[in-house]
This record gives C-alpha cells, structure tokens and sequence, in this order.
C-alpha cells in the first residue's frame, strides 16, 4: 500500500526528510562544520522549489544539540522560512541556543563573515520549538504523532518515534547503548516500525571495553605532564567534557596529582549548571547521589585564562570547540603544536575539512585560512569517546524495536556496506544506505483495520472451545466466520444474521433432500459409522428413531428385506457437510451396485 | 466491568477497576485519620503525656481494656504505637491485580501493605516526582515511628463489644480492624523497587488490552489523573486536582472528555476557605507573633505547599522588615525534598520551566539556603541545637501532630500565649489534632491552604467532560455534616451520579460491542462485496483468526489441513469446512430460474403454481423443487451431480453476498 520515502539532504550533516501517509518530516537540520561558505547549511531548494518550507513541511524534529544536528535551525526557518512546529527535549532547548550563539560569534564576528544567521534570529527560532518529554506522546495534528526515549549520546538526546495509522518509522538520531560516567544507555520498546533510521558511526568498531579506554586515556594524560608537557582535548561545551572532567577529576584524587586542569570558562560553567537542573537526564547512579554530592561540582578543574596559555610546565586544557575548527582549542593548537612534549587528544569523531580530521588523518603540515602553516610535532591521539553505539549496540537496538526495515546514515561506506550484509543476515530485513541526496522508498504493507463486533468474537471464542480471552493455545487454528458490512468508509465485522437485519434482507433459506438405498443396516449402525468418521461434528440420535450430524438431518423412508432408503436433508449453511456425508453413504454402502 | 471500593476516605483513595479482563488498582492510598485517637510520640520524654491518667469508664471501676487508654482533659486517647488504616483486603484477591496506577505521591503510601503482603504480582506505573516525593513521604513516616522507643500495640479496646462502650469519638472510629501498625524501611525499598516510571500523556500498554495515560493534574510535582481506554471505552479517574496557578504544571482535561465512566474523588477539603486569603491570614498571624517575640510552628508535610511558602513568606518577611528571622526546615527529608524539588523542571508551571535555561533553578529556596535565611536540619538532634536561635518560624512534621518533630515543639512552645501554631495542611481536623496537648496557652491559627478543586469547580468540569456516568465518594453526594445548610457542595450531575462505601462493588454499565481487528492484505483482495443497500456493501468472510498481544488479525485460512506435512490425518476422517462461503437473500425470480435452467441443458421442467409459490418439476429425473418466498427445497433421488448442477443454477439466480 503507502511507502515510505526518504530522502538525506546531506552527508556529514544531519538532515533527513521523511514522508509517509501524506506527512512530511525534517529530521534534524544540521551544519556541516567543514565548510565556510553556503555549502554549510543543507540546500532546501529540493523542498522549496514546490513551495514554501511551511506548506511541505509538518514538523522539524531535532534529536540533540550538536551543531552537525541543530545548526541549520535559525537559517531554515528565519531565513528560508519556516513556521511550523520544531520538537526537541528540555535539555535541548536549553542548550541548543548557547551552543548557536557560541558558534555564531565566532562565524560572524571572529571570522567577520556575512549571511549567517543573528542572535535575535536564534531567539525567534526557539519561539517554535515545541518541548518533547521523554515517552510522552505528541499529537502533532490528529494524525501524526511522535514520542521521544532515551537515547545517552548528549544531555537531553532522544530517539524519535513517528507514528501515522498503523505505519510509524523511528529515527535515532545519535544514540549510545552503553552507559557511560554520566550518562545512561539508549533504550526503545519493542515498537516494530515500518522503518528504522540509524546513525552509523561507527559501524564497524566494536569498541574495547569502556574501562581500558578509560585507563589508555589516563595512561597518555599522565605520561605527557610526567614529561612537563602540554594536554590540549578539543571538546564541545557539553556532553563528552563532563565525562572526561569526572575521569579527571578522580584520577587527579586518587593520585594525588598537582598539575593544574584547566576548562575554558564561559560555556562550561553554565554547562555544568544545566548537568546540575537536568540531573533526571544523567544515570542512574548521579541520580541516586546527587543530594550528598554533586557530580559536576568540580575541586580540581578550574577556569582557564588566555594568559596561562604561556606558563611553564604541564597543564591539561578542556577547550572548545572540539573538532579543531576555531576558537580557543584552535588558538592553544597553534600555539602547542610545534612542541613535539605536548599532546593533543581528539576524544571524538571529526567531519571532513576540519583541521581535526587533518590531523586525525596523520597530515604533519596543516595551511590555516590565513595561508600561516603549522607544523604539527606533537604528539596527536585519538580516542573514540564519542558516545555513539558501535555495531553491536546498532543490533542491540534492531533486536529492541524489531523493525521491518533499517536505512543506515552517517558513517564510511565500507563500513556501512559490512553492517548492512551483518544485518540482512542475521535478522533478514532489508536494510539500505542511501547516498546523499537520492531519495529511498521503502514499501510497506499495512492491514485493513476494521471493527468487530464483540458478539461475534465471543461466540467463535465460544465455538473454538477457548475462554472469552480467545488467546489459550496459539497453536490451535482458530477461524472465524462473519460478514464484513463497509459503509461511508467504515468497516465492520458482524454477524450473518444482523448484517441481513441491518441491510433490511432476509435469508432465502435453500434446503437439499436427496435419497439414498442402503443395504439392510440398523440406525444404530449408521449411527457408529458417523460418529467415527465425522469427529468434529456433533452425531446425534433423535427420539423419533433419525440421526442428526450438526443440522444434517437422516431418517429412514423405506424399510425393507432388500435395503433401506434413507433420506438425507440439510440447508444450504450446511452444504459441504451434507454433500459430503451424502457421497460418503453413497459411495460406502452402496459399493456392491454402483450408479 | 466492576469498581471495587477498598476505601472510603475521598482524599484517600484505593479503587479497583475490572476491565476487559485486566484488573487495574487506581490509588493505594494510607487513611491517616485514625491517627486522632492516639496519643502523640513524644521525641523527647514528656512528663505531661506519662502523667496522664488512665481512663476509667467509671470513678470506681477498673477499666477492662488495663492501661491502653488515657483521658486527656475528657478526651479519650489510644497509648500505643500509631496505627493507620489500611484498604480493605478481603474484597478481592489483592494477588490477581495486574497494575497499580499512582496519582500523586499522597495516594501511595498504602503501598507496602499491598505490594508485600497480599501476594501482589503486578507492576506499578507513578511519574518520576511522584516516585521521589513519596519514597521521602514514607522514610519520614517510617523514622518518626522508628525513633521513638517501642510501645506496646494496643488490641483490647478494639473488641467489637467493648468499643461501642468507650465514649466519643472513639466509639466512631472507622474500619477499626484495617489499622496497622507502620512499615518498615525494608518494605518501603521492596515496594518501591516495583515501581516503574511513566510520563505525562505516555500511553502504557496493559497487556494490548488497554491503554493508561497519565495526565498531569495541577496539584503538586508529578501529580496526575489517569485515562484508562481500550479502543472504544474510555475510564477516567480524577484524583487531586487543581486549576489554581501555583508550581506544577496545569491540569491537561482535554483527553477526558467523553469518557464511559468518570470515577471522581479528592476534591477540597476545606471548601469554604480561600487559599488566597489564607495566605494573607498566614502573613500577617506570623509577623504579629515575631513581632511579639514569640515563634510560629507550622506543621507540615515535607514537599508541596510548604515551595510556595518560602517563596511567598520570604518575600513577605522581607517587606515586613523580618528578614532576620530565621526559617527552620527539619524533617528526615528535608535535604532530599529541596534538592529533588529543582531537577522536575519539565513537571512545572512553564514560569519555573523557563528559569532552567537561564540557567537557573526553578525554586528560590536554594538561593535562601545559601545566604542562610531558610535552615534545614534532618532532625531538632545534633547541628540544629547549636544553630537554634529565636524568634523563629519551624517547618517540621507531622500535620497531625502525633509524630514528628512537630510534637516537641507543641511541647516546647505550647505553654507560652506568645508563640502561635499555623495550621496549613487541610487532612486533619486542627481542634482535633490539638485535643492531646490541652489546655494550651499558645495560639491556634487555622489557615487551610488546599490547591484542590472544589466543588463548584468540579460540577463544572463534569459538565465539560460529559461523561456517561459518574462515580463518587459516598460523602459528595451530601452537604458535609460540618455544613448541613450548604447544599452547594456536593456533586450534582446528569444523569445522577452513582456513589461509593467501603468494601462495596459496584458493577459498571458498560456494554463493549466494538473491538478492533486487523484484515490482512491477502485476505482483503479474495473478497468480492455486493452493494446490497444502496452504499452498503457486504461480504462474507472466512479467514484464521490471530490473538497476539490481545491484538486480532484475521488472515487467510491455510490451505488444506491434510497438506501440512508431518501430520497426516487418519484417512477415515472427513474434513468439511462448517461455514457457508456466502449468503442468499431475497426471493427467486421463476421465470429467470427456468431460463437458466435451460441455459444448463436442463429442459424437460414442468413449473406448477402451488398454494405458497411454484414447484418444479423435473420429470425424467424424479426431482422437485418446490420453491415460496424466501426458501426453496430442492428433493433429489440419489443423483447428487444434478443435484449440484440445480444447486449453482439456483445461487446463479438469488442476490448474495
């Protein structure tokens, strides 16, 4: 019947539009963080040469606040123009914004580039976001609606579920299934949509356990400052720099270290009071603390100053953004890098273009905008803490939610190739991986909904032998016998007999009576005979000498030396039955003169 | 469908609903009202309370129940440990009920005596606040009777024989033999560990048959109402509720309109008081007595009302030159009940929503425990002693002032005219809660503040929602016996509406008629309807019905049994499918019957008028067919291949479907 149709308009980015019974839905509405021209934002011109954003689009649903997820949002619908409602959780709509604005200050006024969005622009923008609470069921108009769970990547993160009739796709946005030190692990019920769109990062990396990364990232950490050098960890504001901060901050405890941990200071500070507003949103286990002790307050990390760029001796520096593309983690690059003591740690996934997958990529000589080239000398380390689900938590949630199909976006094409056969394997479902910009079309088969009279339902409960519940032995074929009634777009199950009552017929009652010479043989006989034969029926003997088989009437006609004639009658409702029972008197004791 | 009433107590409910097979508790809540006839729990010993004489039914006759009972300036007192009352048990088998549904964290702290004694098996479904706030509702319950020394249960006066002998009220008091003593820390934790967390407007499943929505209610963190609905019947159960303007979030009654049945209960308590004008009644009774030198005790429960109250009295303290007066919090939970209060950002009006991203937290009170004017203490031991300092205002528990650090201080200020109790909580009755600690010197304010819809307002809702029938709380259907002439609060609705007693069942007028099934795709495409009425159309249909999930699926029935390998049916059995594959309607035309008769080679008929239509008569084959309006016979001799050709010519000729 309907399909589902996909379409990314990008890679690199997250933006996806998805349309199914009529609706269409923007999925995130991301920036790609390695260009500096319009080729930053996702090109709306696939929707809008039809029309305005407004008229095609139904609802934007952002899954978290990462910038390759949100970033678009004020252009889209200040700029391009839209006016509909976007969705998003509390913690995103608190850190959404700030992340924005961060991100446009240093665009605009550090870069003094032209046609970005204002703040006021982000201000109007979040004046359409509609807040989505966890599990909560979102009637988006009475057809569409939509419901939020868990989903560990950042503060606040979601999976979304979209629901119209009996079709409903779910997207993940980033997810992660192993909690982490503050944060829980993704998780879905059993919802088998039509569709299941997956991040898939890092499709092929089946991560060591959590705990040796932990330990290898302490192990560099500490070597380096042991040797007087500098640590510089590109991160973002939020999200992975308060795990690390917390792994820090215990390890400096329980070594008694000394040397100074520094966190670039506006955002953080803010950042740890929103872990502080939002602690429902971190696991299980700050949760349950957190009226003793609060674990984003912080003893030995403390706020850094330009100035201490220059200090002797070791330090360890939290500075963002995170993927090496501007701002302070940018500047103390520059500055360390020539420094063969120092370490740069990338503690995420960088986007193409950025000066962090540059170096990620093992290049020693970077050119900048600016034409300076750095040398870079110092040591570079990766560490994949981006919390997003390696493949087996991507199966892990395939197993959770049971989807008829999965489409697979972001990651590396081989990898994503590798995940796609493992999955069509191991759970037979379809699975594709559309290039940027191709549109996808998933079919999908969805059932006749109708209703059934619950009188009809009980008596073939009843007839089936089943309590009222119906659901004893779902082995036992249970079939049912009714009369489907459509009318104004309605469907109805009922009856025989009322769907004549309702449709003012009456029943042309059609009766067979056909006679049948037997060889001389008792009632009695017969009566053996039938009951063996026909199990499933009632035989029964009347009190006037005649057999009944459920309403298959038989009574003799003609007794004599020869033989007896029996008459054989039943109503059309009992046709198969009585035809049958009649060949089978026919042919069983009439064998020794045949017709 | 039954309602099942284990409790009668409107504001604290414990229902339950059977529905399509699923038995459904809404509300396990603890009456606390039989905590009036005890003797409060002293947390320091009280020469007063041990000097009290045992009541005696005569000057010169020994009383039969020994000590158990003390007189209290003419009031009788049970001196024992604290007993509350519990639902009723025996209505039901408590084992077969598949869920819980909590409103709010008022209504579950019957809880244990359910989940750990009756052999409950379900689950339970309670929004997060709801979780937190009533775990720190019965740690606090559970210590103040723990911190005390053991008394003695006391269980001769409540012999059915001798307690309508003991004088009033105690002779009145309800459901005697439901009273418990409390539970233990360990219950709490066993029960508590059942609970499973549910969102506002999330739809939980029960087993496909139902769906239960939560629905946020307006009357504190967390609270909610709960639409209980399978596809075509829709319960509603209205616990408290506001549509006062304070921190939680509002009331959502859109989802329950139109419901089959509509189970009302915990409206006001105190409906002829204005919450607002208590407020002002409270200010202005607090400064009078600080001004004086005396303090003010305000016994209370440990969340809800007492948010509002730091923020309005700090404000108000501040304008009256009071600043330096300190406020003390002290409760077992009052460190988890401000810290908890400022993480439920998303259950709270959108004014304390939007502070969060600021960021900021929702509640002034952080802000007053940072610069030292709100204190809070776990309990009047250790730190609080040194810090004590007055005149002061005390925040501390209970409300029914028979437990808690409340007790001490009725102990401690209650002789002195200067100092003045403000009673903000509307559960107990406040001469009654006084009656142990007379005669009393210190002032008594009655300021009732409950944020609940009152009457006038829930007759109103009623009208909104237009339920089909509504379910009340015996006692709304009369003035209360305070009030007599006020004939305004009671519910009124139309049709009238059906009350409730303890331990009665009621059974509930609805007749399902509809369930929803799914018709496959196969299935569909083999059907081939007739337009029997004019856009009517019909079909009869044959498929294998599938149950999963209490979801049906009609499908395509398998094709032949016999064909399923492995499985070979014993060959002397015949298999006839019992059902017709259609129906024939209407009366036959005669002449075209004959024609297509002829059509088919048969034509050596001889059609007779006969009394009720035709007969027919086909000569060479000793064959009749005798046909009236609505029915035709057809008499075969043995040839059943005729027989079979006549049958498809006589179908050919009937409208059918």
């Amino acid at each position: 019947m309907a399909e589902i149709k996909v379409v990314p308009l990008d890679v690199g980015r997250s933006c996806i539009l998805v349309s199914f019974g009529g609706k269409n839905i923007m999925l995130d509405c991301g920036m790609h963080m390695g260009y500096n021209d319009e080729r930053r934002f996702p090109d709306f011109s696939y929707i809008t040469r039809t029309g305005t954003l407004s008229e095609h689009l139904d609802c934007v649903i952002i899954s978290h606040f990462h910038l390759d997820h949100c970033g678009a949002l004020p252009y889209m619908s200040e700029m391009v123009g839209f006016d509909g409602p976007i969705y998003m959780t509390h913690p995103t709509k608190a850190i959404c914004p700030i992340l924005l604005e961060d991100y446009r200050k240093i665009t605009v006024e550090k870069k003094g580039e032209t046609n970005f969005f204002t703040s006021q622009m982000i201000k109007d923008c979040m004046k359409k976001v509609v807040v989505v609470n966890l599990h909560q069921t979102v009637q988006v108009d009475s057809e569409l609606e939509i419901k939020a769970y868990y989903a560990g990547h950042v503060l606040g993160a979601a999976l979304f579920r979209m629901k119209i009739g009996s079709q409903s796709v779910v997207y993940t946005g980033d997810y992660n299934m192993t909690p982490d030190r503050h944060l829980g692990s993704a998780w879905i019920d059993k919802c088998r949509p039509d569709l299941l769109i997956t991040e898939s990062t890092y499709a092929t990396t089946i991560r060591d356990s959590k705990r040796c990364r932990e330990r290898d990232f302490l192990k560099k950490v500490h070597e380096c400052i042991e040797k007087g050098g500098k640590v510089l960890i590109p991160v973002f504001a939020l999200g992975r720099a308060q795990e690390l901060c917390i792994l820090l901050e215990t390890f400096w405890d329980r070594m008694n270290l000394k040397a100074p941990i520094y966190f670039s200071t506006g955002l953080t500070e803010k950042a740890n009071h929103y872990y502080k507003l939002f602690i429902t949103w971190t696991n299980q286990k700050i949760r349950e603390t957190f009226v003793q002790r609060n674990m984003f307050e912080f003893r030995h990390i403390k706020p850094f100053d330009r100035a201490y760029s220059d200090n002797p001796g070791p330090m360890v520096v939290f500075a963002t953004p995170g993927m090496l593309h501007g701002g302070l983690s940018l500047q103390l690059f520059k500055k360390w890098a020539p420094n063969e003591k120092n370490m740069v740690i990338m503690p995420g996934y960088c986007v193409a273009g950025t000066v962090g997958h540059k170096i990620l990529n093992g290049q020693r000589k970077i050119e900048l905008e600016t034409r300076q080239i750095i040398d870079v000398k110092l040591s570079v380390q990766y560490m994949s803490f981006s919390a997003h689900a390696d493949a087996k938590g991507i199966m892990q949630l395939i197993r959770q939610c049971e989807p008829k199909n999965v489409m697979l976006v972001h990651g590396e094409a081989k990898k994503m190739e590798f995940l796609k056969q493992k999955i069509t394997q191991e759970f037979g479902i379809d699975c594709s991986m559309p290039a940027n910009g191709e549109t996808v079309s998933i079919p999908s088969q969805s059932n006749i909904a109708a209703d059934i009279s619950v009188n009809l339902l009980k008596r073939n409960a009843a007839l089936a032998g089943l309590s009222s519940s119906l659901s004893t032995d779902p082995k036992k074929l249970c079939t049912l016998h009714g009369v489907l009634v459509m009318q104004d777009h309605g469907m109805k199950l009922i009856e025989p007999s009322q769907a004549l009552k309702e449709c003012n017929a009456s029943e042309h009652e059609i009766r067979f009576t056909s006679t049948v010479s037997l060889p001389p043989v008792s009632m009695d006989a017969l009566y053996k005979t039938l009951k063996q034969r026909f199990t499933g029926h009632t035989v029964q003997h009347t009190s006037d000498g005649s057999l009944v088989v459920d309403s298959v009437l038989i009574k003799t006609a003609n007794e004599s030396d020869e033989g007896t004639d029996v008459l054989v009658s039943w109503p059309y409702q009992d046709e198969e039955l009585g035809s049958s029972l009649f060949s089978m008197l026919q042919s069983r004791f009439c064998k020794t003169e045949p017709q | 469908m039954k309602l099942y009433c284990l409790s009668s107590q409107p504001n604290a409910p414990c229902l339950v609903l059977t529905f399509k097979d699923c038995t459904v508790m809404l509300d396990c809540s603890l009456d606390m009202s039989s905590l009036m006839h005890f003797l409060p729990l002293p947390v320091v010993h009280s020469e007063r309370l041990t000097k009290l004489p045992i009541w005696k039914p005569y000057e010169d006759k020994e009383s039969c129940v020994g000590k158990e009972l003390k007189d209290c300036g003419g009031h009788v007192f049970v001196d024992s440990s604290l007993e509350f009352c519990t639902p009723e048990t025996g209505l039901l088998d408590l084992s077969t009920v598949d869920v819980i549904l909590i409103s709010n964290y008022h209504t579950m702290l019957a809880l244990p005596f359910i989940t750990e004694y009756t052999g409950f098996r379900g689950a339970i479904y309670a929004t997060e606040p709801t979780l937190q706030t009533g775990r720190q509702l019965m740690e606090e319950l559970v210590e103040y009777c723990e911190r005390v020394p053991k008394l003695q249960p006391a269980t001769k006066w409540k012999q059915p024989d001798i307690i309508k002998t003991l004088p009033s009220p105690l002779r009145e008091a309800q459901n005697v033999p439901s009273w418990r003593k409390c539970y233990s820390k360990h219950d709490v934790n066993a029960a508590l560990s059942k609970v499973r967390f549910a969102g506002y407007a999330e739809r939980l499943n029960l087993y496909g048959a139902l769906t239960m929505i939560p629905l946020s209610s307006g009357y504190c963190i967390g609270s909610c109402n709960w639409v209980i609905q399978s596809e075509y019947e829709k319960v509603t159960y209205i616990s408290g509720s506001s549509l006062l303007t304070t921190h939680p979030l509002p009331m959502d009654t859109a989802p329950m309109k139109n419901s089959d049945v509509l189970v009302l209960t915990g409206l006001n308590q105190t409906p002829t008081y204005n919450p607002d004008s208590m407020l002002g009644e409270f200010c202005s009774n607090l400064a009078v007595t600080i001004k004086n030198g005396g303090n003010v005790l305000v016994p209370c429960c440990p969340s809800g009302v007492i948010y509002d109250l730091f923020e309005c009295l700090s404000a108000f303290m501040d304008s009256a030159g009071l600043t330096q007066t300190p406020m003390y919090f002290i409760s077992p939970v009052a460190d988890s009940s401000l810290a908890y209060s400022q993480i439920f950002a998303e259950w709270l009006c959108i004014s304390k929503q939007s502070k969060v991203y600021l960021p900021e937290p929702p509640f002034p009170h952080s802000e007053l425990v940072k610069n030292g004017r709100l204190k809070h203490f776990p309990s009047i031991h250790g730190d609080f002693s040194n810090q004590f300092k007055t005149p002061c205002v005390v925040f501390t528990g209970h409300p029914s002032l028979r437990l808690g650090d409340a007790v001490h201080f009725m102990e401690l200020w209650g002789k002195s005219s200067a100092n003045t109790i403000i009673f903000t909580e509307p559960s107990f009755n406040y001469l009654d809660a006084l009656a142990p600690y007379q005669p009393l010197a210190m002032k008594a304010c009655y300021c009732p503040i409950d944020p609940t819809m009152n009457f006038t307002q829930a007759n109103k809702l009623i009208k909104d929602l237009k339920p089909l029938h509504v379910v009340i709380p015996e006692s709304y259907t009369s003035s209360p016996t305070m009030l007599p002439h006020r004939n305004d609060l009671v519910v009124e609705t139309d049709p009238p509406p059906t009350p409730y007693r303890r331990a009665e069942v009621l059974p509930l007028p609805i007749r399902r008629r509809y369930e929803k099934i799914e018709i496959t795709q196969e299935l569909a495409s083999t059907l081939t309807p007739t337009e029997v009425k004019a856009g009517v159309f019909v079909s009869t249909v044959n498929g294998a019905l599938i149950v999963k999930d209490n979801k049906y699926m009609l499908q395509p029935l398998p094709k032949s049994q016999s064909a399923v390998p492995g499985k070979k049916r014993k060959r002397e059995e015949e298999v006839v499918t019992k059902q017709p594959k259609h129906y024939v309607y209407g009366n036959l035309d005669i002449d075209e019957f004959v024609q297509n008769l002829a059509k088919n080679g048969i034509t050596d008929v001889k059609v007779e008028d006969s009394p009720g239509g035709h007969i027919v008569h086909l000569q060479s084959e000793d064959t009749i067919i005798q046909i009236e309006d609505g029915s035709t016979h057809i008499f075969c001799e043995g040839n059943e291949a005729l027989r079979v050709k006549l049958r498809d010519v006589l179908i050919s000729c009937l409208p059918k479907f």
